[in-house]
């Protein structure tokens, strides 16, 4: 049974009222999700507005917030438009290869729970201890990153099959983008693992439960790389190249319309959610922080796990009224060239620091070494990158004047 | 650190005032001489302005007036002049609203209102007949058709009373009175600045 979960619900014979828990923390995280993304996307275009000095959306409800619930019923209702040249099967299923692992990645979020002073994190829901999370598989984090790799096919097939030009270049970019920021995504998170040392979400949250909560060796270069990658991964501004609407009308969700494109744009928020929950777990403590009032202690890591969502959320909202959109090329640069390339060199200090700690050797021997060597990397890095670039443009230079004497 | 300063020229935002109005909720204050929708005038004693002289119809440069005069029934005179405008239409698919109807009127029968937000949805509607162009002939207000949005006041201040500050750019009109009686309001005094003594050169 460890092997399916570490939750302490399925190590006990499995029941009908194991089952109706189960059932019960799938249909809550279920509901609670689709209540967030109504709330988020109301949240953002109120934020936004607010940052444009405009008033945003105030007729729906109360402050408007019922827009996005108007919006959606508008949406079920229009027509459902099937490009000619698309390719029928592949088009209606990309919506949900985007939305399904959206759904999923949720999942493995610990929304609550008390892990600190040795607490395991555990709830008691009619009389059975378990986690207040949908799944906590072993593997953990990796689900998330093999589902975040298979949204990247939703939005790619999207483009691929609407069999139009525009969808086209948006899905291109996309996948190029998605799968290059999902390296450095993955490098930021392996330092967590490290210093961790399990992929479980709970266990990470459990190894978080001190004051600082590993920011050390977590918080300064990973927890920034995957702030920005990540805001890369979910096609969001400053990188929305992907759906750039100066230069690609709607990119890979032009030719969708009705409640198809409700699904992306749902999947979309979905992700927005769970991108800020998964940087919540993995670098900032999850639920952990402080109980102030002891009478309803299980309120109180809830209450901080949304606090810091609530401020991943913001952030991402502020980004998107605050930053241009980057070119591609620079996008690209950016990406390969620093993001990959730092976390890298941080996880092979961290990687050697720990080494250090096994064989007993000192910590103020190897993190010099380690450091010389990583700037002697980093120079060999830029020097090669320069030389690149000379040449490229060199070649350009060549070009240009073959084509002068052409003509 | 100047990447993050425009991150706080985006935070300062949310905490400055807004300038939008919730327009069909909340109305802004309009201008006190808006050219809105015509309304046609009575005499203190309940006669009618208009004599039908089809002077307005003759200056109108969108052709949306139209006018016909009649003799006053000698028993019962609508009018205190010879004739009457006994047929009075505007039509407002073509008005431009540009007053000049109101410059050529000799009685200052016709005049615009404030009031322009109006939305009707057939060519019918959009002619205005002199019975609805009239103002009431009890209270002396403009009557509001259906389709028209008033808020609060905006039906007062609809006579000749509008024309005080321009009478005809001669000074010797200054503080000069150069309006009749209407139904309902007297003889309206002279507004603040167009009746004070003061010659421009002192004014400045």
């Amino acid at each position: 049974m460890m092997i399916v979960a570490l939750d302490p619900l399925l190590s006990s014979d499995i029941g009908f009222s194991v089952v109706a828990v189960m059932l019960l923390k799938v249909v809550l995280a279920f509901a609670l999700l689709m209540v967030s993304v109504m709330l988020v996307i109301w949240f953002e275009r109120k934020i936004v507005a607010d940052m444009h000095n405009r008033v945003g959306p105030s007729l729906a409800g109360p402050w408007g917030i019922l827009q996005t619930l108007a919006d959606g019923i508008k949406l079920f209702f229009k027509e459902d438009l099937l490009p000619e040249r698309a390719d029928r099967v592949v088009f209606r299923l990309a919506p949900y290869l985007s939305l399904v692992p959206a759904f999923l990645s949720f999942a493995i979020v610990p929304i609550g729970g008390d892990f600190t002073n040795g607490g395991d994190g555990t709830v008691s829901i009619f009389g059975h201890r378990t986690l207040l999370q949908v799944a906590d598989p072993p593997v953990g984090i990796l689900l998330f990153l093999a589902l975040s790799s298979i949204a990247v096919y939703g939005v790619m097939l999207a483009g691929w099959s609407s069999g139009s030009k525009y969808p086209l270049l948006g899905s291109v970019r996309a996948s190029a983008q998605m799968i290059s920021y999902e390296a450095a995504l993955g490098l930021s998170m392996a330092t967590v693992f490290l210093s961790s040392g399990t992929l479980s979400t709970s266990g990470i949250v459990s190894g978080q439960a001190t004051w600082n909560w590993n920011l050390l060796a977590t918080g300064v270069i990973p927890f920034v790389i995957f702030v920005i990658a990540g805001t890369a991964e979910l096609n969001r501004p400053p990188f929305d190249l992907v759906e750039a609407e100066q230069e690609l009308v709607g990119g890979f969700h032009t030719e969708y319309s009705s409640i198809r494109f409700a699904l992306f744009f749902l999947a979309e928020f979905m992700n927005m959610i769970t991108m800020s929950a998964i940087a919540v777990t993995l670098f900032l403590g999850g639920p952990n922080g402080p109980i102030l009032v002891k009478q309803i202690a299980w309120v109180w890591p809830i209450l901080w796990f949304f606090l810091k969502v609530m401020a991943f959320l913001f952030t991402f909202v502020w980004l998107r009224a605050t930053l241009p959109r980057l070119r591609y090329d620079q996008l690209m640069d950016l990406g390969w060239k620093v993001l990959i390339p730092a976390s890298l060199g941080w996880f092979l200090l961290i990687a050697s620091l720990n080494i250090g700690k096994d064989r007993g050797w000192s910590t103020f021997l190897v993190v010099p070494i380690g450091l010389v060597i990583l700037s002697l990397a980093a120079l060999l890095l830029n020097g090669a990158i320069k030389k690149a670039k000379d040449s490229s443009l060199h070649a350009a230079d060549l070009s240009e004047i073959s084509e002068g004497t052409d003509q | 650190m100047s990447y993050l300063k425009g991150f706080l020229v985006t935070f300062r935002q949310i905490f400055q005032k807004r300038v939008t109005t919730p327009y069909p909720a909340e109305k802004r204050a309009k201008p006190e001489r808006l050219h809105g929708r015509h309304v046609l005038g009575r005499y203190e004693d309940g006669m009618e302005k208009c004599i039908g002289c089809e002077l307005c119809a003759g200056v109108c440069p969108a052709n949306c007036i139209y006018v016909r005069g009649a003799d006053n029934p000698t028993d019962n005179p609508i009018s205190p002049g010879e004739r009457y405008g006994f047929v009075y239409e505007i039509n407002y698919l073509r008005c431009i609203h540009c007053d000049l109807c109101v410059e050529a009127c000799p009685t200052g029968a016709i005049t615009e209102s404030k009031m322009f937000e109006f939305s009707f949805t057939n060519r019918n509607d959009a002619i205005y007949t002199r019975e609805e162009l009239l103002v009431d002939s009890e209270s002396g207000k403009p009557k509001q058709l259906p389709w028209e949005d008033w808020r609060e006041g905006e039906d007062l201040n609809t006579s000749g009373w509008l024309r005080a500050t321009s009478p005809n750019g001669d000074a010797s009109y200054e503080g000069q009175i150069a309006w009749s009686g209407d139904l309902g309001y007297g003889i309206r005094e002279a507004e603040i600045g167009q009746s004070d003594t003061k010659t421009p050169e002192e004014d400045q």
